[in-house]
């Protein structure tokens, strides 16, 4: 399966944020964007999760299935959590299993990013990092192939960035995708990296 | 980062400095054929010299329809094909539409008051035509409160095609309900119904009207590309400014 | 369980739990058309001769503040997003999102409104068919009002800009919804077409609006 970006552009509000990029990312791959607040990170990221409109060039996901949007064969995390805090934990992420299609059960989603023991407590009560792991939750329990990553260690304590880079790992060893946007290391150790900016 | 410009805004504004003046001239010219020949027709026998605001009235609610006919077109423009000059167009069109309306509003309520006794009366006609000024104040709505002119001209495009469903509602009121206001006379099928001196300086009113829109139009949209020039301008200078502090 | 029922499921759980839900509505139809005989004095004959048209404009206003939650919660704590990267066409989406605010906000203030009837001195065989027709016309505000709350969170405008906008659109809806429920009272005047406009309508929004939202949805968004 190959990620593939030919001459790609995007255009917001009037304004150009990128243009002519190229790029390739292949099974088992991960890719880093890297660049200066507002070189366009989360743009290319919400433009090939089919968010934002693309100005020019060509997107494929080579391998993967042909007639559904890159958007519907991703994981695309975001700045925000989408978590709705009058839910309980367990409510919140098995919602999420159940529109996106189905997977594994909640409790082993929970589990693995270490929120099993707050399953049955409203979301309103979680910290902004146990939202943000119940979040990755979401992608550990519905299985994608590409996973979208905006800056996804943004308010994780050590231990649970460790966590995080473990279930990346895994990710990639079963074949997956991962395209991530971040300001400083992820904990991938053999990641490209793909710098946006001005020329 | 570069800043985007219209497509080729340079060759339409120069079309439009070309064509502007003979449009202002015909448009003088047809209204004052038109105000001679409508002052000149023939008085109604029952509301005399009254009548004579229906040459105001009939095109100015024609051309609110039209107006909002265009923006339709432009709509399609800017979702389909996104042509940023069907932005513009849009933009440009619906304060313009949304003023003929409200003449055709307020000159029909100072018609009705002499002639029916009441400056206003909810029957489907008027109220159709009420309901048309009040979409295109939505539409505006959309263009005022959008910080990104793409996002508004986009949004007001959904808008407008939406709207537009009143339009034949407008047209065919008199036909499906009891109103006050008078039926169909001139666009039904088998002819108008209309003696000839008093169609013709009616027609010749409305292709006045109809000069004046577009004069209008093209005005406007010369206004819009170049406020849109000042926009760019204004990013420009933040951006570099960002560029040479980072 | 499906995509579509935990979809629906959620959403009204979320709207029943946060900020009383469904009491929220029926308590501001309850407010507005206890308003209304302050400002028009106590002339029974007279109330009852417009408490249809109040039940139903203060049924309008009610729905309208709803609307401003259906997509805003969403966009402001990241869910549309996946909303609208889900495997569930958007347009499918937001009929549900839809009929999950219809349930949680227009059914009850058809529930409620016989008993505010009462308030308005409505006599009981026409409350009856004023509930009805709140009940064939909700869903045709619901769904028109969705239009609105798509383009108006698309430009993060919320509350007075979707009132303009939706407002022109439902006028159609209050037309025919307040023409049916009068002629009930009325006698010898025909409920039957009225209320038959006043259920196409409805269909007619249930297809139109989705489409529209789904369509302002995605260029707005982008």
């Amino acid at each position: 399966m190959y990620l593939r970006a030919e001459n790609l552009g995007c255009q917001r509000a009037g304004r150009e944020i990128f243009a002519g990029l190229n790029f390739a990312v292949g099974g088992g791959e991960a890719l880093l964007v890297t660049g200066r607040n507002g070189a366009g990170k989360s743009s290319l990221l919400r433009l090939i999760a089919g968010l934002v409109r693309q100005s020019a060039g060509r997107l494929e996901l080579e391998g993967g299935e042909t007639d559904t949007p890159i958007g519907e064969q991703a994981h695309y995390l975001g700045h925000l959590d989408a978590v709705k805090p009058s839910l309980t934990v367990a409510e919140n992420l098995r919602f999420w299993i159940e529109f996106l299609g189905g997977g594994r059960p909640a409790a082993a989603a929970l589990e693995a990013v270490g929120l099993a023991p707050l399953a049955d407590l409203p979301a309103v009560y979680l910290s902004a990092g146990q939202k943000r792991r119940l979040s990755i939750a979401r992608l550990v329990a519905v299985a994608r192939p590409l996973w979208l990553l905006d800056e996804p260690t943004s308010a994780l304590d050590a231990a649970s960035q460790r966590r995080l880079a473990e279930l990346m790992r895994t990710h990639l060893a079963g074949g997956g995708l991962i395209v991530a946007a971040t300001h400083g290391a992820i904990g991938l150790e053999r990641a490209r990296e793909l710098k946006l900016g001005p020329p | 980062m570069p800043v985007i410009d219209l497509a080729n805004p340079t060759r339409f504004l120069a079309l439009v400095n070309r064509v502007l003046p003979w449009l202002i001239a015909a448009t003088v010219v047809l209204l004052a054929i038109g105000l001679y020949r409508a002052v000149n027709a023939p008085d109604d026998y029952q509301q005399g010299a009254t009548v004579k605001i229906m040459y105001l009235h009939v095109p100015a609610a024609w051309l609110g329809m039209m107006g909002w006919g265009i923006m339709n077109v432009a709509a399609l423009g800017t979702l389909v094909w996104r042509h940023p000059l069907a932005d513009v167009t849009g933009k440009a069109t619906a304060p313009i539409g949304a003023a003929f309306t409200f003449v055709c509003l307020v000159t029909g309520s100072l018609w009705g008051r002499p002639t029916w006794g009441t400056y206003w009366v909810w029957d489907a006609r008027l109220t159709s035509e009420l309901v048309l000024l009040l979409l295109y104040l939505g539409v505006l709505s959309l263009y005022w409160t959008a910080e990104d002119p793409g996002r508004g001209a986009r949004a007001a495009a959904i808008l407008s095609l939406v709207g537009a469903v009143n339009l034949p509602i407008i047209k065919f009121s008199v036909d499906w309900w009891n109103t006050l206001h008078q039926g169909e006379s001139i666009f039904r099928a088998g002819g108008s119904t209309i003696d000839p001196s008093i169609l013709w300086p009616l027609l010749i009113m409305a292709l006045a009207f109809t000069c004046l829109f577009f004069a209008l139009l093209l005005a406007a949209m010369r206004n819009e590309i170049l406020r849109r020039r000042v926009r760019a301008m204004r990013l420009m200078q933040a951006q570099s400014l960002a560029e040479a502090t980072s | 369980m499906s995509a579509v029922t935990a979809l629906l499921e959620r959403d009204m759980r979320v709207a029943i739990r946060a900020g009383g839900g469904a009491l929220m509505g029926a308590l501001f139809f309850l407010i507005v058309v206890t308003m209304v005989p302050f400002a028009i004095g106590p002339d029974l004959r007279l109330l009852a001769r417009i408490g249809p048209a109040i039940l139903w404009l203060g049924a309008l206003l009610a729905s309208l503040l709803a609307l401003d939650r259906l997509f805003a919660t969403d966009y402001d704590d990241g869910s549309l997003d996946l909303l609208m990267t889900g495997n569930m066409p958007l347009e499918l989406t937001v009929t549900i999102k839809a009929i999950a605010h219809w349930l949680t906000t227009g059914l009850p203030l058809v529930v409620v409104a016989p008993v505010l009837g009462l308030l308005l001195n409505i006599e009981l065989r026409a409350m009856g068919a004023v509930a009805l027709t709140l009940l064939a016309g909700t869903p045709a505000l619901t769904f028109v009002g969705l239009i609105g709350a798509a383009l108006s969170v698309a430009l993060r405008r919320g509350g007075l800009l979707l009132a303009v906008l939706v407002l022109p659109l439902t006028v159609p809806v209050l037309i025919f919804g307040v023409s049916a429920a009068n002629a009930a009272i009325v006698d010898g005047a025909p409920f039957g077409p009225a209320f038959t406009i006043l259920c196409a309508l409805s269909l007619f929004a249930v297809v139109l609006g989705p489409i529209a939202a789904a369509a302002a949805l995605r260029y707005g968004l982008e």
